[in-house]
């Protein structure tokens, strides 16, 4: 006879610890609790934004060990454990910005930036993963996260200057 | 020597806290506030017989429940009707919680404060309401045959009939030896900026002030509306702007319900409260935009130049209508584009609907416009078997013909008079961009691949730069830095980057010397608000007319300070120095402290200052006429608005099996007058382009017959991905500078958008050679197209007027009206 | 947009989770989420409890030998869609998954759990019902297996008991002198099709086509699988072949309309995909390409 595992009533806070950019946190949260309302609410990191909490914009997206998530469709009580990083933690010391946000600047590649932090991230893993894209694959890259304003002309451009940056720096 | 800012494609100030995740958006603010949840109406059309809100008030975490019964006051009186006009007879705004009666699906009926959002929504969804469901009244044909009304009081769902003309127009066409008559349709779309609406609301105890931040376009509009409603004294009101993800229009509404509802609650508590409002809820209660039918006579000769145009158009204004007539007359106006037709009338009617309202989006009633009299420029160029852009030419406005008084009134109350423009030199530099010439071989060559293409083209012109005013106040500080501000605000455009470019060469100061902030009543509390491609031309004018008025005031502060003469002086760099005479100089900073003659040295600065003699013993400190401090707040406020201009080419490929329509060429000539930052214009077009696709081939609101938004979500509302948009978009400049400001520019922020129905309409017809009259057009509908094309009129371009239909949809024309 | 409450568990080990499952016919089982989180958002989903069997590490596998592919609850798409063994044995996996949604999505959500989800509208269900694929559910009462031409009994409804976890999804090796292909047309890219096939076909050692079958996305409630060897009776891939497939396939679907396409133009689609998608399992067949998915 297995013992049931104890199932918490719904108003129950769940003690939660992750860590955000490298930093060590430790949330008591409903279980309801969206994951892009505990980074905003809970931790204090209102970089990562909401844009339609359904998955569809992607302007939630941050990295969860390094793979690209969206972070309106999980729960806090689900990243256990886990390693995130969000678009307060993609730049260098100094508060310097990374290859990802140097190359958005140089290539007027945000408006509004509130689809920005999305993108960030999602281009931070997607180099990762494809350091020489082509402008096809850059395209493709992108093509989970809506933009309203730009068009995405100037955010496609801003994939291979990121690409030309971490080359030029050696990699990232 | 100082490398001149203005025409320089500066990287963006506002990135530096946006790329770092630092930007400071509203729900971003007031981490200790209360939050909102809605009751919204479930139903179109319906009175409301009870609401139970009982259930709520004891639920944990809810700290107060609101209905129009608790609304007292200017608040229990419908929400303002912002822009009066004398056709609208019939205008109907909401109140800020449902009185009796709801008139669209999302319509507020209660509000909820807790301590979070879900437990508010928790709340929501326990109280509840009766109903009388009452039969909805959805699309311009059920409105127009007025079978139900939305409102009981407005007789055939009509809010205004409104007519402008020049002369007689039927008389010009039934003269004419060549007629035409087209039946359009526009349907529904959206802003959809990727940040809905939100507010926080602080009452501030201790100064007696309440402190409003609000996702909006005005926050003056905002403050005023905030003062009126809860019966405050302007000057306790401060509303902030915070930095906004995206408006194209729908922000410029106010006040939405939850901008009074939010600081009214926040009073009465007495703790910040914050409303973010989510997707769903921007669906179905902010505000929608486009939905038109439209009804075009024109007479034209044999080489197409139009005689006559008379367009009778209907407007889906939704269920209330705050924002009044701007929309369509908009439509009404610009739809003679570059043209200049010798007579024309226009008339539109403005219809109730039980949908969600209809504001002002990005174009805000041009692209309508533009659709009707591009579609007609098609069609008369079809008839008589010649180039479209050669039947486009014989009709525009030459450029020795400017300023062309156009006989009408524009949506600023002025005439409607295009100062400046080279619609030919525009032409000839959009053919050569799109290859028009080398495209019927392209054509030909495709097609022996079996691949079928078509070229489509538009041209607009767009009233940009509109009044009545916008303000600057600089300030130059004692550490040197320049303070500018304006009340306008700012959605993405680059604002801090753009008048920081202005003042660097109005003042001769370094452009990171410069901060600049929008939309803050503090700071400048006059203003009108960001709309109508109007902020580069009204706040930039303002902005380098107050540095024009503080570089005077700091060279005759130099001038005496440096006993010499002003005509030597020149500033670089922040600092005065005289022509020829190393050395002989003076900081902005330090004539910052001496024209603010205080009588304690309070810092090195002020210090330092005193070595210098301040002029005459026997003279006044601040003489009559001046004011302490080297700033200045300056207005501008134009005669009329400066006309931009642009025309747009696409080459799509069409799928002969799935009908799938591609992007292969997208080309834009553009003349919005001298360009401040040709990066940050470049951006608005490419943006403006993309929401264009979207509208033509992906976007609309699909309400069914009970009024219900079937596709309230991202993944129903199709907006575009990267994959959507065109690869590349080739962008020419043509200035024809304004003479109407300071700085010789004219609006940009519209211009992407504006001709997109028209160009992809134009070019689909031309791949598939059958005739489009609805936009927009999905590979299903244009699937369904071929069918009936292939089994009707071969050449419906050329039937007589009113024989032109679709199958199943009866003539419109002035004959309803007459019915009905 | 934020759920309503539920109770939460996150079992440690697969019996604990069963155990909550038989107690409580209302409770949800949380893998990737994809599709579930967005359901609780709305509130069109408001299960008791939810059961997170992300912490049942030994439920993310992907394992493949000569028979075919065996994927765990917990293997991600982007795992499924990546494995190199996978796409050896049984190409239509990868060449499905790359249609699923986008990257991101891919990242978090489950192959398994689309399979149980059980639209219609999407790409796996379809897919695991042409292979004829398997699901070996767990619970109390022990573990069986329902073939997926058993498994999809309705609109988003499937097979598998609330007191029943889905383990493991059992996909066959493609056949030797076999191809697959799947193509789809949505209004977007990564959004739900409008309509879709993929198809797989085998053709004997001359090359000449010995059987055909299609699965349809978003053109019937329930994934539909079609035969079409009928059309190839000389076992050519002539144009005259396919557009008997084709017509099959337009005789075959029920599509129904919507805001983004009419039954018709839905039902046309599936004549021309078939046509398309045949062939290039034609193609693959005969002349195997390891690189060939597009």
């Amino acid at each position: 006879m297995t013992s049931q595992p104890e199932i918490l009533a719904s108003d129950a806070l769940h003690h939660v610890t992750f860590t955000v950019n490298g930093a060590a946190y430790e949330i008591d949260v409903p279980a309801r609790r969206l994951l892009s309302d505990a980074l905003r609410q809970d931790v204090g990191l209102t970089g990562t934004h909401v844009g339609c909490e359904h998955g569809v914009c992607g302007a939630c997206t941050i990295l969860m060990d390094g793979r690209p998530v969206r972070a309106c469709l999980l729960f806090a009580v689900s990243v256990q454990g886990a390693s995130l990083t969000t678009v307060e933690g993609l730049g260098e010391p100094g508060d310097r910005l990374g290859p990802v946000q140097q190359a958005f600047k140089e290539c007027h590649g945000l408006q509004c930036g509130f689809c920005t932090p999305g993108f960030l991230t999602t281009i931070t893993a997607g180099l990762r993963e494809n350091p020489d894209p082509t402008e096809e694959e850059a395209r493709e890259m992108i093509a989970g996260n809506l933009c309203r304003c730009t068009g995405y002309q100037n955010i496609v451009k801003s994939v291979l200057r990121a690409a030309e940056i971490r080359r030029e720096s050696g990699g990232a | 020597m100082t490398t001149k800012r203005f025409g320089q494609r500066v990287a963006r100030v506002e990135d530096e806290r946006f790329l770092r995740g630092r930007g400071r958006y509203v729900d971003d603010l007031a981490a200790d506030a209360l939050h909102v949840a809605v009751l919204r109406s479930p139903h179109a059309h319906a009175r409301i017989l009870d609401i139970d809100v009982d259930p709520v008030l004891d639920l944990d975490g809810v700290v107060a429940v609101y209905t129009y019964d608790d609304l007292s006051g200017a608040m229990a009186e419908p929400l303002p009707l912002l822009i009066p006009h004398p056709d609208l007879t019939q205008g109907r705004t909401q109140y800020a919680l449902a009185k009796d009666q709801v008139n669209y699906v999302g319509e507020a009926i209660a509000m909820v404060v807790a301590v979070d959002r879900y437990v508010a929504e928790d709340a929501v969804g326990k109280i509840t309401v009766s109903y009388e469901v009452l039969p909805p009244v959805v699309g311009l044909d059920a409105a127009r045959a007025a079978r139900d009304l939305v409102h009981d009081d407005v007789p055939g769902n009509l809010a205004a009939t409104s007519t402008q003309a020049t002369g007689d127009a039927m008389a010009a066409i039934a003269r004419a030896p060549h007629r035409l008559a087209l039946d359009l349709d526009v349907e529904r779309s959206a802003c959809t900026p990727l940040e809905g609406r939100g507010t926080v609301a602080k009452w501030d105890v201790d100064n007696g002030r309440l402190e409003v931040w609000s996702s909006t376009q005005t926050s003056t509009g905002v403050r005023a509306a905030i003062a009126s409603k809860l019966g405050l004294d302007l000057a306790v009101v401060d509303v902030i702007t915070p930095d906004v993800g995206g408006g194209f229009g729908v922000k410029v509404v106010h006040p939405w319900p939850e901008e009074v509802l939010v600081p009214m609650a926040a009073m009465a508590l007495g703790r910040p409260v914050k409303f973010t409002e989510d997707r769903r809820e921007h669906f179905v209660s902010a505000a929608h935009e486009r939905a038109q039918q439209q009804h075009v006579e024109v007479g034209f000769d044999d080489d197409g130049r139009i005689l006559g145009l008379d367009v009778e158009i209907w407007h889906d204004h939704g269920a209330y209508i705050p924002y009044g007539l701007i929309v369509p007359i908009i439509t009404t106006t610009q739809l003679l584009g570059p043209y200049k037709p010798p007579v024309y009338k226009a008339t539109f009617h403005s219809l109730y609907t039980n949908t969600v309202i209809v504001t002002p989006y990005r174009g805000a009633g041009r692209p309508q416009g533009v659709y009707a009299m591009e579609r007609t420029m098609d069609a008369i160029a079809a008839y008589l078997g010649k180039d479209r852009t050669e039947v486009r030419s014989v009709n525009f406005i030459q450029p020795d013909e400017f300023p062309y008084d156009q006989g009408l009134i524009f949506q600023d109350g002025k005439p409607l008079v295009y100062d400046s423009g080279d619609f030919p030199q525009m032409l000839d530099k959009l053919k050569a961009l799109v290859g028009w010439d080398e495209f019927p071989a392209l054509r030909e060559a495709l097609r022996a691949e079996g691949r079928r293409v078509g070229i489509g083209i538009g041209c607009y012109v767009e009233g940009t730069g509109v009044g009545p005013y916008e303000g600057g106040h600089l300030q130059v500080e004692t550490t040197g830095k320049v303070k500018v501000s304006t009340g306008l605000t700012t959605q993405g455009q680059g604002h801090q980057t753009v008048f920081a470019q202005i003042v660097a060469d109005e003042l001769g100061v370094r452009f990171e010397d410069v901060e600049v902030v929008t939309g803050d009543t503090r700071r400048m509390p006059y203003a009108v608000g960001t709309y109508a491609s109007r902020a580069a031309v009204m706040s930039g004018s303002a902005i380098a007319l107050a540095a024009r008025s503080v570089r005077r005031k700091a060279l005759e502060l130099a001038a005496d300070a440096l006993e010499a003469n002003v005509d030597d002086l020149e500033i670089a760099d922040g600092v005065v120095s005289v022509r020829g005479a190393p050395g002989a100089q003076v900081a902005l900073g330090t004539l910052a402290v001496l024209s603010n003659p205080l009588r304690y040295a309070f810092d090195e600065a002020s210090k330092a200052a005193t070595q210098f003699s301040v002029g005459d013993p026997d003279k006044v400190p601040v003489p009559e006429g001046t004011s302490p401090g080297l700033e200045s707040r300056d207005f501008y406020s134009p005669p009329r608005s400066t006309f931009a201009s642009g025309m747009h080419a696409v080459i799509v490929e069409t799928d002969p099996d799935t009908a799938e329509i591609t992007i292969l060429k997208y080309a834009v000539v553009h003349d919005c007058g001298r360009l401040i930052n040709p990066m940050i214009v470049e951006g608005q077009i490419h943006g403006g382009v993309a929401q264009g696709v979207g509208g033509a081939l992906y976007e609309r609101m699909a309400y069914d017959e009970h009024g219900q938004l079937q596709n309230a979500s991202f993944m129903d509302f199709l907006m575009p991905y990267v994959t959507e948009v065109p690869h590349t978009i080739d962008i020419d400049h043509l200035e024809t500078p304004s003479p109407l400001n300071p700085l010789g520019i004219k609006g940009a922020g519209e211009a992407g958008v504006i001709p997109s129905a028209a160009v992809f309409a134009s070019a689909i017809e031309d791949a598939e050679g059958l005739t489009i009259t609805r936009m927009p057009i999905s590979p299903s509908e244009l699937y369904d197209l071929r069918r009936t094309h292939a089994g009707s009129d071969p050449d419906p371009v050329t039937s007589p007027p009113d024989a032109r239909t679709e199958p199943d949809r009866p003539p419109r024309g002035r004959h309803d009206q007459e019915d009905s | 947009m934020k759920p309503a409450p539920f109770s939460y568990v996150r079992p440690s080990t697969l019996d604990e989770a069963l155990a909550v499952l038989a107690a409580d016919p209302h409770a949800k089982v949380l893998a990737g989420g994809q599709s579930l989180v967005p359901l609780l958002s709305m509130r069109l989903a408001q299960p008791s409890t939810l059961v997170d069997i992300n912490g049942l590490s030994e439920l993310a596998y992907v394992r493949t030998d000569e028979n075919g592919v065996r994927i765990g609850a917990l293997a991600r798409h982007a795992d499924v869609e990546s494995d190199a063994d996978a796409w050896r044995v049984q190409p239509l996996l990868r060449q499905a998954l790359r249609l699923v949604a986008h990257p991101t999505i891919r990242n978090r959500g489950t192959t398994l759990g689309s399979v149980v989800h059980a639209d219609a509208a999407a790409e796996m269900p379809a897919v695991v019902s042409l292979l004829g694929a398997q699901v070996l559910v767990a619970s109390t009462d022990g573990r069986r297996t329902i073939d997926a031409a058993d498994l999809f009994i309705g609109p988003l409804e499937c097979a598998v008991g609330t007191h029943e976890l889905a383990l493991e999804l059992q996909v066959p090796a493609l056949g030797r002198r076999t191809g697959s292909a799947v193509d789809e047309v949505a209004r977007r890219h990564g959004d739900y099709a409008l309509c879709g096939v993929a198809a797989v076909v085998s053709v004997g050692e001359s090359g000449a086509i010995e059987t055909v079958r299609a699965s349809y996305l978003s053109v019937s409630l329930t994934p539909l699988v079609l035969d079409l060897s009928e059309a190839f009776v000389d076992g050519s891939a002539s144009d005259a072949n396919l557009e008997a497939a084709a017509e099959i396939a337009t005789a075959g679907v029920d599509p129904e309309t919507d805001i983004h396409a009419t039954a018709d133009y839905r039902r046309h689609l599936a004549g021309v995909l078939t046509r398309r998608v045949v062939r290039d399992a034609y193609t693959r067949a005969v002349a195997p390409d390891p690189e060939g998915a597009r």
